[in-house]
């Protein structure tokens, strides 16, 4: 099967008041190309599920979120997110705010086909008080209430990889899949950038197929977009865009800053964002971050 | 007593957190408790796990900053979705610097004002708080000891769990929580007072009780003789030196 498809086909397949879940964590390995083209598109009501970095901010900024699903918004050097910040602090947001490993038994309970699964993480805390769909519930095997993680099942989840084929085989090298794989199983379509496009026999070579962390089932379609996490980091390929994020954030503090960063970097099309970033090659040699 | 003088005596203080924890993942965020972690590992606890702040556990504590040519020791790979298998194994001591510490010890890094759905200042979200703290044992970096840090009523959103007997669910007990030290600018202080009340331990040189006791916006439990937290040896104001070549410790109290 081919799934080869543009970013622009992509987005014309989601709907106003999807939920869509976006992989990477933070400033990292983020589909931002991706998420460059829903910017440009007129969607809008989106209900969002990230650990999110600048992609929500800049989806925040444009207006498109109703509803965030949210452990963190941090661009991690950077720890505020500027965009993200405003919206909360204009009340324009809903939220659910959970801890990050409620998040993560959100998607496998979804991925599992399950309505929740049960966890200690979240007791006593204002998580529940501000979430009441989040139940406690008895437990058939011992006295003690637990908490009862909702299943978070997705319209539509998107992801940025290293490398993929036509067919949806994915294949992530860098140190931390982040919850990628939790994802592509959570999501009914799975889209995913990809920084190279291979032939099939790339994944037949040595130890290449373990880097490959879900089935192609999973995925429903493959757009190849160089440079496409950019200015979030592909380690082993390219760092994330300090100077880019700098640049980001600063324009959260002009009058009109959105549609000034909007109108140099979003409005111009993705061959262009490229060109004015420094081009593909300059990506490639952003440092990897050290912590 | 210098700044310098005064965040070495911190990051030591707050290294005993982990002295008698065996076999553990210490988690360090921010410079303080990272190097505090990092010092244990290679002092009072030398059963202590770190990782590279990324993805791997490393068998020597990784020095804060530019590396040079530095390489890590690699033992495990621990990318994120592992730290939560860790974080609900309970084989894990993290130490945090919230925004609001209360009464109760709970702690709070994400929002701050009266009205949750407008916020006056919105910080980073509830991040792995609600699960750190009802998985395995936490302790507290404040910088600042101010009644604004540590606050009268209950923290704006309670992001992790403390000894508050109202908000148990059913079944579960005050000892199922287990919140170490609170290290600030000022003292060290713990849980150890009647019903859990938070005690003082030490007092850094120079600070009065009376003086932390205005600085917090809660009733302390101050034992008749407090001590003086102890001054840095000479082998651990070496290995802070190793941990952190470039000193970026130094600004660590906002100075």
């Amino acid at each position: 099967m081919n799934k080869l498809v543009k970013a622009g086909d992509v987005v014309a397949r989601l709907r106003d008041g999807m939920t869509i879940g976006i992989g990477g964590w933070g400033p990292r390995r983020k589909p931002m190309a991706l998420v460059r083209e829903i910017l440009r598109s007129p969607l809008k009501d989106l209900t969002v599920v990230a650990y999110g970095g600048a992609d929500v901010g800049m989806l925040c900024a444009a207006g498109k979120v109703k509803k965030l699903v949210f452990a963190f918004v941090s661009l991690d050097f950077i720890p505020l997110e500027p965009y993200f910040r405003a919206a909360r602090q204009a009340g324009t947001l809903e939220v659910m705010e959970i801890d990050e490993g409620m998040l993560v038994l959100g998607l496998k309970a979804a991925g599992m086909r399950v309505p929740f699964i049960p966890t200690r993480t979240g007791l006593g805390t204002d998580v529940l008080r501000h979430l009441p769909e989040i139940k406690l519930v008895d437990s058939p095997y011992d006295d003690k209430q637990w908490v009862a993680m909702p299943a978070l099942p997705l319209d539509v989840a998107l992801l940025h990889v290293d490398r993929a084929d036509a067919r949806g085989v994915c294949q992530v090298k860098g140190p931390d899949l982040y919850m990628d794989d939790l994802y592509a199983r959570a999501a009914t379509h799975t889209y995913v950038s990809c920084d190279e496009l291979v032939e099939p026999a790339a994944f037949e070579q040595g130890e290449e197929a373990r880097y490959v962390f879900w089935e192609r089932t999973q995925t429903t379609g493959v757009v190849h977009l160089p440079c496409g996490a950019h200015p979030s980091s592909c380690a082993p390929l390219y760092g994330f865009d300090v100077k880019h994020f700098k640049e980001y954030v600063a324009s959260a503090k002009e009058a009109g800053g959105w549609a000034q960063y909007y109108e140099r970097y979003i409005a111009c099309g993705e061959d262009e964002y490229l060109r004015r970033v420094g081009g593909a090659e300059a990506v490639k040699k952003l440092p990897l971050p050290v912590f | 007593m210098s700044n310098m003088t005064l965040i070495d005596t911190i990051i030591c203080a707050a290294s005993e957190a982990w002295r008698h924890d065996g076999e553990v993942l210490a988690t360090g965020i921010g410079i303080v408790p990272r190097l505090a972690a990092s010092l244990a590992m290679l002092t009072c606890n030398r059963d202590l796990l770190m990782t590279d702040s990324e993805a791997w556990v490393v068998s020597e504590p990784v020095p804060v900053g530019p590396r040079g040519d530095y390489r890590i020791k690699r033992e495990t790979h621990m990318g994120f979705a592992r730290i939560f298998d860790n974080v609900w194994g309970g084989r894990r001591h993290a130490m945090v610097g919230p925004t609001q510490v209360d009464r109760y010890g709970q702690a709070n890094i994400s929002m701050v004002g009266a009205d949750y759905r407008k916020p006056k200042v919105q910080m980073l979200g509830v991040r792995g708080f609600p699960g750190n703290s009802i998985n395995h044992a936490n302790s507290f970096f404040v910088p600042n000891h101010s009644t604004r840090a540590f606050v009268e009523g209950e923290v704006d959103m309670v992001a992790s769990v403390g000894y508050n007997p109202a908000r148990l669910a059913r079944g579960w007990k005050l000892d199922d929580i287990d919140i170490r030290l609170i290290i600030t600018n000022l003292c060290v202080m713990d849980f150890g007072g009647p019903g859990h009340q938070v005690r003082l331990c030490s007092l850094h040189p120079g600070v009065t009780a009376d003086a932390v006791q205005q600085a917090t916006g809660f009733p302390l439990h101050v034992p008749g003789e407090v001590k003086t937290t102890p001054a840095p040896t000479a082998e651990q104001l070496a290995l802070l030196a190793r941990l952190d070549p470039h000193g970026l410790r130094a600004s660590a109290l906002g100075a």
